[in-house]
């Protein structure tokens, strides 16, 4: 038994909860925090430590992005590629923090601390290159404060791709999966482009869902079921991360809706959708498919999805998908681009971008987003992001919350945008405005059930004391910026919306059982066609504990199939 | 595996091979590579290392002194240069943490060379391949300005001439074209297995930016009337042209470093315009191409990497005004220290044992604090001398292959004596803060 004294105990007093992973909605109360974990309301003799004063403060867990690109080789290129974006957005060194810089690609440095002064407490790269994922581990080992973790991407990789033309079966795939899963110290699988960056190496430019790769017998729906069943059958909590061909394409919201059907019933979560919701129609053939989309979404419980909302201004999408991005470079701004093909693996593409609200496409792009976002009725299958920073930089996340909590100033927002665009919206019709529950259902409770993050997103006993606590304010925007307190494990961390102390964050995985026969196979492959040792393919966990500044966390995998004869 | 025999990967050049066995000796003093290396390879893990010490003036002191003489020396200074730079992933970490806390500027000695790329990649960027992809897919290889294997030695038995490829190639079938290179090119490793030889089109490097200028457009179908250019006929550039234009997958490739001639950047972005042109010309979709920017070695990719995403910048960039700062034209470590804008240099070089240049430092009298190779040999003593531990043979790191998409494990193969870079740096940091605190 450990002795009670010899722990601190803190007490937040009097706080609005808001605590939907327990269904507590805005109900005042006090929360202790001991050892960085929430705990129950302690014995009277136990001696409190430091009490803080909540009352009128609103109280969340830490916020949870689950889709920002903060880590990885594509990532690091659009640091690299763009100097402009980082010149005035310097953030010179203090006793606290390291010096950094940048608005649309900030330095890893400067990341940790944004996040944290939003009250968020963990980002989720959803692209790690498996080849590339030791890079990935680096940076977001080098990002401050926050917890992280990363998808890993298959679905143009050689290797899956050959499996399913010979026909394997689904339990050899399951094995390859996990073996990635463990591999790449990754806690989700992400399909980009479903077999379109292979077929793109192979000089195919575009290809739909039922399209056959020019090389491999498989169509990108082959992929999806193949890869949404691994996933589920393997006890991975996040579903198959999902990001639909033809991304950007108008008319693309018919492939979206086939895709939704593809996995044949298995979870899949549909990422930045609002890259995926466009009609063609109209004089510039180009039209909102919100409507549609959300109606999907609302009726397939199978399905989940985050925004990928724009917001106007300069920003930079970095993709895998090196296909759609070298058709999107003739729109880059400033006008450069860079495309890569990498390693049998995987590529990329990074492509700088100005969205304007007074340019049709950008300002209808816009609507999109937050039509889906409002028409789509359940917040735990919904999720906010910008896909940064290929919407806009993540730091515009207060800016969004307001357009979803208060309808006159979206209204007002977006009749200030190229009218045509208005004319092919039906947002100013749309009454509805988020509440507080709802914010934190969506970027709280519903994400850390999404990720499959046992212990952060709410306040029960035992989870991760991850807090933040905010001055009510009926400007969401303000409020939204700049909380009061943010704890992260159990020490205060920001105050008053600056970071005050340094911590590094641990990084949540999986690692679900398989059979590692599977080894045999690809130790054969990598000695006779990559041009890496398959050992050194492999993430060992004490790089990521890094001499002990980082941790890992390995997040239960439940409701694991056997295997199937 | 045998006693005594490990797999390990090879710093050597920035092909990273990490396959090489090498064999220890029973006394664990010599090594021996037994499999898969290459000359650069065995001069590296083969090397005998002097027993060196920290001097200060040339005189061998114990470590801490030397630490807290490079702390006093680096508290006096304004404006620290540190330079070389000749790491990896961790040693570089700690030098960004040392550079922010004491605002230096920071520059590689590779960095001539790494810049003709990064002012590419922000100015117009680029379409890019890796290693694998190169290995399984290339069927035509044009060679710009280079032959590759001066500086990287088994580019071609591993990347061109291996045995089997993922999609059935036959790759005795593989063309290579040699275009540029001037005196002395060794193009004997473009000779395919079946004996096919290289079409080798050569000029001076200097005469390349023309040479690629009408490449370029006779890639986009244009008509020119001159039949010479650079002394290279016009009929050869248009059979490259053509060749590319039929390739399935054209590999370009070139090695900024050999292009030593004012505003070579713009020679650089004109090869991936071909590039860029192939895969999007006007007989679209015809054909993919892909560049292969071959990097120079000492942990130019590594730097570059660790610097751009811990900062926002990769090199040459500076924390003088307490932040970061870019500057492409005027941190290089030529003009800090022949402007003496720079009043210390710290000279880092743990690869090999590359000494700061004489020359760089014959006309001013500013401190010199060197952390590198137990080997280095000086012909002016610095302030300070602090020997490290060799990367990859006798510290482990993590280090970027030349086309950054990979990082790979060094691994401690020997013990030694000496301390890594980074405890040196951050032993120098916690002294720079006991003098603050007035202990
Ligand atoms: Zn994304």
């Amino acid at each position: 038994m450990k002795a009670a004294n010899s722990m601190s105990l803190i007490k937040l007093a009097n706080g609005k909860i808001y605590d939907p992973a327990h269904q507590v909605d805005g109900i005042v109360k006090d929360i202790f925090i001991r050892d960085g974990r929430i705990v129950n309301r302690p014995h009277n003799d136990e001696p409190i430590t430091q009490t803080y004063d909540l009352t009128g403060k609103v109280v969340m867990a830490g916020a949870i992005d689950m889709h920002t690109h903060i880590g990885g080789g594509k990532v690091n290129i659009a640091r690299m590629m763009l100097p402009e974006d980082h010149r005035g957005n310097e953030q010179a060194h203090t006793d606290v923090c390291g010096s950094g810089c940048g608005h649309a690609a900030p330095s890893t440095l400067t990341t940790g601390y944004r996040y944290a002064e939003m009250g968020y407490t963990a980002g989720f790269e959803p692209a790690i290159l498996p080849i590339n994922a030791r890079q990935s581990h680096l940076e977001m080992g080098d990002t401050p404060i926050i917890d992280k973790g990363g998808y890993a991407m298959l679905g143009s990789d050689d290797f899956l791709l050959r499996m399913l033309t010979a026909k394997q079966d689904q339990n050899a795939i399951n094995d390859y999966v996990a073996w990635t899963l463990h591999a790449t110290q990754a806690i989700g699988i992400k399909v980009v482009n479903p077999g379109g960056i292979s077929a793109f190496k192979f000089n195919q430019r575009k290809l739909d869902l039922d399209e056959h790769h020019a090389y491999y017998d498989v169509t990108p729906r082959d992929i999806l079921k193949t890869l949404s069943r691994a996933v589920h059958e393997l006890g991975v909590p996040h579903p198959l991360h999902v990001h639909a061909n033809n991304l950007g394409v108008p008319g693309n919201f018919e492939t979206t809706l086939s895709t939704m059907g593809a996995s044949e019933g298995f979870p899949l979560h549909l990422t930045h959708i609002q890259f995926h919701s466009y009609g063609n129609e109209g004089d510039r053939k180009f039209s909102s498919a919100a409507a549609q989309i959300s109606e999907a979404l609302n009726n397939n419980k199978n399905i989940s999805a985050d925004v990928g909302q724009i917001l106007f201004g300069q920003t930079v999408t970095a993709s895998g998908d090196s296909m759609m991005q070298h058709l999107n470079a003739n729109h880059a701004n400033p006008k450069k681009s860079v495309i890569m093909d990498i390693e049998c693996d995987a590529g990329c593409g990074v492509v700088p971008f100005k969205y304007r609200d007074q340019n049709y496409v950008n300002a209808l792009q816009w609507a999109i987003g937050l039509e889906i976002f409002l028409l789509s009725n359940d917040p735990w299958r919904i999720f906010l992001t910008t896909d940064h920073p290929n919407g806009a930089p993540f730091t515009s996340y207060p800016h969004l919350i307001k357009l979803l909590m208060d309808k006159s100033f979206r209204d007002e927002t977006f009749a200030k945008l190229n009218l045509d665009a208005q004319a092919m919206s039906t947002l100013s019709s749309i009454d509805r405005e988020y509440s507080l529950y709802e914010i934190a259902i969506m970027t709280r409770a519903g994400a850390a059930k999404l990720v499959g993050l046992r212990d952060r997103g709410h306040l029960g006993a035992d989870a991760a004391a991850d807090i933040t606590v905010y001055t009510d304010n009926a400007d969401r925007e303000k409020m939204f910026a700049k909380p009061d307190f943010v704890f992260k494990d159990g020490e205060l961390v920001v105050k008053d919306g600056a970071v005050i102390k340094v911590t590094w964050g641990a990084t949540h995985t999986v690692k679900p059982e398989f059979d590692r026969g599977i080894e045999k196979d690809l130790l054969q492959y990598f000695d006779k066609y990559h041009t890496i040792q398959l050992d050194n393919f492999k993430i060992g966990n004490d790089e990521i504990e890094n001499n002990g500044r980082g941790k890992i966390i390995v997040q239960p995998c439940e409701g694991r199939r056997e295997k199937s004869v | 595996m045998a006693p005594n025999q490990m797999k390990v990967t090879c710093p050597a050049c920035s092909l990273l091979c990490d396959d090489i066995v090498v064999k220890l000796d029973e006394h664990q003093q010599s090594m021996k590579v037994i499999a898969n290396g290459c000359a650069k390879s065995i001069q590296f893990f083969e090397q005998t290392v002097t027993d060196s010490k920290p001097t200060i003036n040339g005189n061998p002191v114990d470590l801490n002194t030397a630490i807290n003489k490079a702390a006093e020396i680096l508290k006096l200074a304004n404006q620290p240069l540190i330079a070389g730079l000749g790491t990896e992933v961790q040693g570089m970490r700690a030098i960004m943490h040392l550079a922010d806390k004491t605002g230096a500027t920071l520059d590689h000695m590779h960095s001539d060379a790494t810049m003709r790329n990064t002012l590419v990649l922000q100015n117009s960027g680029w379409q890019t391949t890796t290693l694998t992809e190169v290995k399984n897919r290339v069927d035509l290889l044009l060679v710009i300005g280079t032959d590759i294997v001066s500086s990287l030695p088994q580019f071609f038995e591993r990347i061109i001439w291996n045995e089997s490829t993922l999609f059935e190639q036959d790759t005795s079938t593989r063309e290579v074209i040699y275009l540029g290179g001037g005196k002395g090119l060794d193009t004997s490793a473009g000779n395919s297995p079946n004996g096919t030889q290289p079409s080798v089109i050569n000029c001076e490097n200097a005469q390349l930016p023309e040479v690629i200028a009408t490449l370029n457009a006779l890639i986009n179908g244009k008509n020119l009337t001159t039949d010479k250019i650079a002394g290279i006929n016009l009929v050869d550039l248009q059979s490259i042209a053509d060749r590319l234009k039929c390739a399935k997958y054209s590999v370009i490739t070139w090695a900024s470093s050999a292009f030593k001639f004012g505003h070579s950047e713009l020679l650089v972005q004109a090869i991936t315009e071909c590039v860029r042109t192939l895969n999007t010309g006007s007989f679209k979709f015809s054909t993919r191409s892909a560049g292969l920017p071959l990097t120079s070695g000492d942990g130019d990719s590594s730097v570059s990497n660790v610097a751009t995403w811990m900062s926002g910048y990769p090199l040459r960039s500076s924390f003088k005004r307490g932040y970061p700062e870019y500057n492409p034209y005027e941190f290089t470590t030529e003009k800090l220290l022949s402007n003496n804008e720079a009043d210390l240099l710290i000279w880092i070089s743990s690869f090999k044992p590359v000494a700061p240049s004489p020359n760089s430092l014959a006309n001013h009298k500013l401190p010199v604090i060197v952390i590198g190779h137990p080997n280095m040999q000086f012909e002016q003593q610095p302030d300070v001398f602090i020997p490290v531990r060799i990367l990859g043979l006798q510290e482990k790191g993590l280090m970027f292959r030349m086309d950054s998409s990979v990082t790979l494990p060094l691994t401690q193969i020997m013990n030694s004596n000496l301390p890594s870079l980074s405890d040196v740096c951050t032993q120098i940091e916690l002294a720079l803060n006991n003098h603050e605190s007035g202990k």
